[in-house]
């Protein structure tokens, strides 16, 4: 898929908590768990955070970068599976902190780990088209586990926004996208429940490696590029191993991949984990590069994306925050504070 | 905290929009309905950048029930770079880490949430200016 209209990326931001636990300090308490392989940690969020606070922060960065009036702003879409409130918006928080409102579409959208992707392909159509000089998307997550789960070792918590605009302007200009949805179950939470439910071993090839290999490969077909056409490629991250295993079986080296997976060290940020790759692959990229983008979402899904980065890079990147300042600010928790920061204490 | 009350105050909570007199040009936050300088009651809305420093700070244990899931935590007064002073909670930082003089930013936190059920003020704190690499 192409809009009519180039369109481009011309700022974003991320952000991360503070707090970490360490998966060997979950593994302590919880000592008949499958621990992941390796020194993992995950990012906790601060008892006076959510998917909101983080976003808020990540849209920041974001305008921050790219110096537009938020007035211009005609749409503010946020994407998450663990909204703060069940029935009213995030995004019109966002919005409202970042000075969007009123005259702006906003909505949260939702579609596992891959909202915020599915925000992207309507921002890319909202500026492609010419409704809209510049819209703003994202995905953020706070994803809960339950304890003892195995995925307790990696539900971590981060968010990340993308502005949309004119290709003129863009520090990254997108080239095509795909979408490849099916209808699986493999992953959910049903309403009013706190903790989500898995296929186990099903969550695996039908799923993730499925969905991610047709996006991209339908991807790589509109666009007759082929993995030596990249510089970088950015996956889902449910953990450490599925992205370098979906690249390889699709002709991706390693090390155009490996630099963007930050699961060891803010675990699992769901809606927000292909995006911070993104982010961390846009800090890191240089005029004339190309980067995939290939999200997954349960249920299921992937959007693929391939994007050239401008000679602008430079000059606009200069004006954020980088990821890296997010991963190198850290505090180390135990599972006490971190069961209480997370709500996990039931006191009334 | 009042429904009606929290979302007049939204602009002052989620982008720290203060005023500046007309008459005299005294900035303020929060707003104020008239001014203690010069009497003006004609205002404009004024920006303030959320940067500022700590000019002091106490450690709080003991909260009132909105802040209790809270403590303990760092409750100071901060002047902002436009000089204004404003009390404020400090986050992101182990209290006993705030320091007079520390550089702080403006961030968006969940202060408190009535219940279940209620609603979720969401507003300002300040959190240590963020070391950017
Ligand atoms: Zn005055």
């Amino acid at each position: 898929m192409k809009p009519n209209k180039a369109v481009g990326i011309v700022g974003y931001g991320g952000y991360i908590p503070r707090y970490r636990i360490d998966a060997a300090e979950v593994n302590r308490v919880w000592k008949d768990s499958a621990m992941p392989l390796g020194r993992s940690f995950k990012a906790v969020p601060g008892p006076d955070e959510d998917t909101a606070t983080i976003a808020i922060q990540a849209a920041r960065n974001a305008m921050r970068m790219a110096q537009i009036s938020p007035e211009k702003l005609r749409a503010v879409w946020f994407g998450t599976e663990s909204k703060p409130y069940a029935v009213k918006p995030t995004s019109t928080i966002v919005a409202d902190a970042i000075g969007a409102l009123p005259h702006a579409n906003a909505a949260d959208w939702e579609f596992a780990c891959k909202p915020g992707t599915e925000a992207m392909q309507a921002a890319i159509a909202m500026v492609g088209s010419g409704m809209a000089p510049y819209a703003m998307c994202g995905g953020a997550d706070t994803a809960q586990a339950r304890p003892g789960d195995i995925l307790e070792y990696n539900t971590g918590a981060g968010g990340a926004s993308f502005i949309l605009g004119e290709a003129e302007e863009s520090l990254a200009i997108l080239e095509a996208s795909t979408s490849y949805v099916t209808n699986t179950p493999d992953f959910f939470r049903r309403e009013g429940q706190p903790y989500p439910s898995h296929g186990q071993r099903f969550t695996g090839k039908p799923a993730y490696f499925h969905h991610i290999r047709a996006a991209v490969g339908e991807l790589l077909n509109e666009t007759g590029a082929t993995p030596e056409s990249f510089k970088y490629a950015v996956f889902h991250q449910p953990n450490y191993q599925f992205p370098l295993k979906v690249a390889a079986s699709l002709g991706f080296p390693k090390e155009k991949v490996e630099p963007f997976i930050l699961t060891s060290q803010i675990g699992n940020t769901y809606s927000g984990a292909a995006l911070l790759g993104l982010a961390t692959a846009l800090d890191a990229a240089a005029p004339g590069d190309k980067i995939l983008l290939a999200s997954y979402g349960s249920g299921a899904g992937s959007d693929a994306f391939s994007f050239t980065v401008t000679e602008r890079i430079e000059e606009i990147r200069s004006r954020g925050v980088s990821i890296k300042s997010y991963l190198n600010r850290t505090r180390l928790i135990d599972y006490a504070v971190y069961a209480r920061y997370r709500g996990k204490l039931r006191m009334n | 905290m009042q429904i009606a009350k929290s979302w007049r105050r939204q602009p002052s909570n989620l982008r720290l929009e203060g005023t500046r007199c007309t008459g005299c040009g005294q900035l303020e936050f929060p707003t104020v309905i008239r001014c203690a300088q010069c009497g003006e009651i004609e205002f404009e809305t004024y920006q303030f950048a959320g940067k500022g420093k700590v000019i002091v700070a106490s450690t709080v244990y003991e909260a009132t029930r909105d802040f209790g899931e809270h403590v303990p935590y760092c409750a100071a007064i901060i002047e902002l770079e436009e000089g204004i002073h404003l009390a404020t909670m400090i986050t992101d930082v182990d209290p006993a880490d705030v320091t007079v003089g520390m550089e702080v930013e403006m961030v968006t936190r969940r202060i408190a949430a009535q219940g279940d059920n209620g609603p979720i003020l969401y507003a300002y704190k300040f959190a240590p200016q963020l070391q950017i690499l």
